[in-house]
């Protein structure tokens, strides 16, 4: 399953993070990485972007770019 | 006794609560400016202590050390060039494991660091226990535990730099991030490989530099390319074999493995030095974010508080500047009266201080938005509104904080372009700055206000309107033409934190307001002063114009003879033909001033250009108003009113009257309101564009662009309405 297709308050692990370039190695570095736990906690009013809690922090992707995240265990 | 100076670097992550730490210990005795060639904002500060003299370095929050943003670029440069003395890792303890990724890489340069972890108390109510001592051994590094925002733990952490820079410690070479056998293996390669061809000329710490090439960092690649000439070309060989290898090895790039075990080696010392308690606890900003950033009240409540900043910085702001504006009136009218008539008086009122008045007068508005700004930053309501917004902002090709800008403009293009230093990417901003002037800005308002009333009658609500809207949509489709041509690239990444929400400290936001306007009054005053210098010696000379009739005894005639009149008249008529008197006297005087304005330098000017000006439906006489309107936008409105010789206020039905008599058509009203929208900023707004894009470049793009758009779209609108028959 794709991390875009989450719903508000699902938990997830990340199984892969893929894109392209700076995007993808920025991703990790913000500590999303392959086995990290995730939860989506709510898409904006606009449905775009996504606030996500990973390693005890908030931060919000876009979601064409949650949409290179691969997950799965999703509850 | 010549005290020891030492230079002390402040990193970490944005939102870590560097700054505050930054404020307390450097309090007003701050410098702020740009760092030379970008626009990331440079700040530091000296203080004397326990007998050193500290430089203190705030370097840009950044979440890592990869040069991939402007902010990273100028960090890690700052630490590998300038080779501060110290570097202190500001840590957010209740986001331990993430600030911890920047922390490894400061451990991999070879520099010697010091960490603070800051927010202590956050982290102890949110149930995080860290054993400094731990982490300090696991990490061969000092370890000081701050609360930046009650100042506790500052007075330690100096004396900790103090004493590690005085330390002769080498940084351990255990200790650091230590990857996994094939990485290291490749490391140690060409660790070797430069030991033996080139160990002299690299400028770096040998391992950090085989770590940053074998990551493909091209910053690194072109430094070592520069420094050892042709050897450098092998040692780039051998590191594409190496990486080659690694790619076939684990089937990914070795930066994103590297990053990986990074965080594995942080996932090690999380586990070792710190404990959660499991115990859930109330989040507030969790809460708080339940109502402001909510689906159906989300959008209200954004609307709301930009409303009422809005309202702060135009409508209070007006009172002071009210204030302001007669204290200068004031001023002038009292000059009037103490100085001679001569032409040294009329630069003096005319020419300086109404210029520096002009930037005066702006600075409650400054004041007032840059405090809402900070307060928005400080809060972290900043990156909620983003997060709102961007959707929309999106579909331009900017980022959801280019929203707060743009809607600044609509009040005043100067400080809407200052707040477009809340952008983290270079691109962003820029594009930012270039749509902004299209905000129709409050001063040009009534501009359109006597053209649509003079022309359209009951429909120039609507027609003002819709220059406001057309100022919208071009500056939609300009920054989509610009995203997809000059300013290409990767959109920025749309990875933000959403840092938890806090209570600002009132020191900080006043230090922030007042170097931003400091900024603003020095800066723009230079100018402003200098542009309507410029715009005063065109308009008030030649100084000796041979006028067409003698004014001034015409004046005189008429005086003599209403004179004679009212001695003749009965007392009743007296009253009635003083005032025709004094209408005529006045008729003449503007029709006096409008010749002086005609054979101007300035009136000559208009006559020159006149041509390029006619195909759009624009006399010279609204011509040399476009062109002092470059002072500031509602000049040509006064301008207008010299020129047409009417009275100059702009309720004036007077001025309205003449402009239908002059032989302007309602399609060139319009053209000529497009062409106020669009043309070229206002000096102050010029100015703020200078300093803010760090760049002439820019600077004269922007005029360029807007003016060829604007003579464009006037050109469309004038000949269009003309072919219809309007």
């Amino acid at each position: 399953m794709l991390l875009s297709e989450m719903k508000e308050k699902q938990t997830a692990t990340v199984v892969r993070v893929g894109g392209i370039g700076a995007l993808r190695r920025r991703i990790l570095e913000m500590g999303i990485l392959k086995g990290t736990e995730i939860q989506v906690e709510k898409y904006a009013p606009l449905k775009d972007p996504v606030e996500l809690i990973v390693k005890g922090y908030h931060i919000s992707l876009r979601v064409e770019e949650a949409a290179q995240i691969t997950v799965e265990n999703v509850k | 006794m010549i005290q020891k100076r030492l230079s002390i670097a402040l990193a970490g992550n944005p939102n870590s609560g560097k700054t505050t730490i930054f404020n307390n210990i450097t309090g007003t005795r701050q410098k702020v400016g740009n760092w030379p060639g970008v626009t990331v904002e440079k700040k530091e500060g000296n203080i004397n202590k326990s007998g050193y003299d500290l430089k203190i370095i705030d370097l840009p929050g950044t979440y890592s050390l990869t040069p991939f943003s402007i902010e990273e670029i100028v960090a890690r440069n700052f630490i590998l060039d300038e080779r501060p003395d110290v570097v202190i890792d500001i840590i957010d303890a209740s986001n331990l494991e993430r600030s911890l990724y920047l922390a490894t890489q400061l451990r991999e340069i070879d520099c010697k660091v010091l960490f603070a972890l800051n927010m202590a108390d956050v982290a102890q109510t949110r149930g995080i226990k860290i054993d400094d001592k731990k982490l300090s051994e696991l990490l061969a590094v000092p370890v000081v535990f701050t609360i930046g925002n009650k100042n506790k733990g500052i007075e330690t952490l100096l004396k900790a730099a103090i004493e590690l820079a005085e330390s002769d410690s080498v940084t351990p070479k255990k200790r650091k991030v230590k990857y996994s056998k094939d990485i290291e293996d490749s490391i140690s390669k060409i660790e070797r490989f430069i030991e033996n061809h080139a160990a002299d000329s690299i400028p770096y710490n040998i391992r950090w530099t085989a770590i940053k090439l074998l990551e493909d960092d091209q910053i690194v690649k072109e430094r070592v390319l520069e420094k050892t000439g042709k050897i450098g070309e092998d040692i780039l060989r051998e590191i594409d074999n190496q990486r080659n290898f690694l790619v076939d090895r684990f089937d990914d790039d070795p930066e994103i493995v590297m990053t990986d075990e990074r965080y594995g080696f942080i996932a090690g010392i999380i586990m070792e030095a710190l404990t959660t308690s499991t115990q859930q606890r109330v989040d507030i900003s969790r809460n708080v974010d339940l109502v402001l950033t909510n689906r159906f009240i989300g959008f209200p409540i954004f609307i709301f508080f930009i409303w009422a900043m809005f309202q702060l910085t135009f409508t209070l702001g007006a009172y002071p500047m009210d204030w302001i504006s007669s204290g200068i009136n004031l001023f002038s009218t009292l000059l009037a009266h103490v100085l001679p008539d001569n032409i040294f008086k009329d630069f003096l009122i005319n020419g300086v201080i109404a210029g520096v008045g002009s930037v005066m007068i702006f600075l409650p508005n400054i004041l007032i938005l840059f405090f809402c700004i900070a307060l928005f930053e400080d809060t972290g309501y900043m990156s909620r509104a983003a997060f709102l917004m961007d959707k929309i902002m999106h579909l331009i090709g900017l980022h959801g904080k280019s929203f707060i800008p743009m809607l600044m403009g609509f009040g005043c293009n100067v400080p809407a372009i200052m707040a477009s230093r809340t952008l983290e990417s270079e691109k962003d901003r820029i594009l930012t700055i270039l749509i902004t002037p299209f905000m129709s800005c409050s001063a040009r308002l009534p501009v359109y206000i006597i053209l649509a009333g003079a022309f359209f009658g009951a429909k120039a609500g609507t027609v003002i309107f819709g220059i406001y809207l057309l100022g919208i949509i071009l500056s939609i489709i300009t920054g989509r033409l610009f995203r997809s041509t000059l300013l290409r690239g990767i959109d920025a990444p749309f990875v933000m934190e959403l840092p938890p929400y806090r209570i600002p400290m009132i020191k900080s936001l006043l230090i922030h307001m007042w170097d931003r306007s400091k900024m603003f009054l020095k800066k723009m005053g230079g100018y402003i002063l200098a542009g309507s210098v410029v715009v005063w010696t065109l308009t008030a000379f030649p100084h000796n114009i041979s006028y067409t009739k003698n004014y001034d005894l015409e004046i005189e005639q008429v005086k003599t003879y209403f004179q004679t009149e009212i001695e003749a008249a009965q007392e009743f008529d007296n009253a009635l033909l003083a005032q025709k008197r004094d209408i005529a006297i006045a008729e003449l005087i503007t029709e006096k001033k409008a010749e002086k304005a005609e054979k101007s330098f300035m009136g000559r000017i208009g006559k020159v250009v006149a041509p390029i000006f006619s195909p759009i439906g624009i006399d010279w006489r609204a011509s040399v108003a476009l062109l002092t309107g470059f002072v500031a936008k509602e000049i040509v409105v006064s301008t207008m009113g010299i020129l047409y010789a009417a009275d100059e206020r702009e309720d004036s039905e007077a001025l309205k009257n003449a402009l239908l008599s002059s032989g302007m058509t309602p399609s060139a009203a319009l053209a000529m309101m497009v062409f106020v929208l669009l043309y070229m900023p206002c000096v102050a707004t010029l100015a703020a564009i200078r300093r803010e894009t760090a760049s002439l470049k820019w600077m004269i793009f922007s005029i360029s662009y807007s003016t060829l758009l604007a003579w464009g779209m006037a050109f469309l609108v004038y000949q269009g309405g003309t072919m219809i028959g309007v």
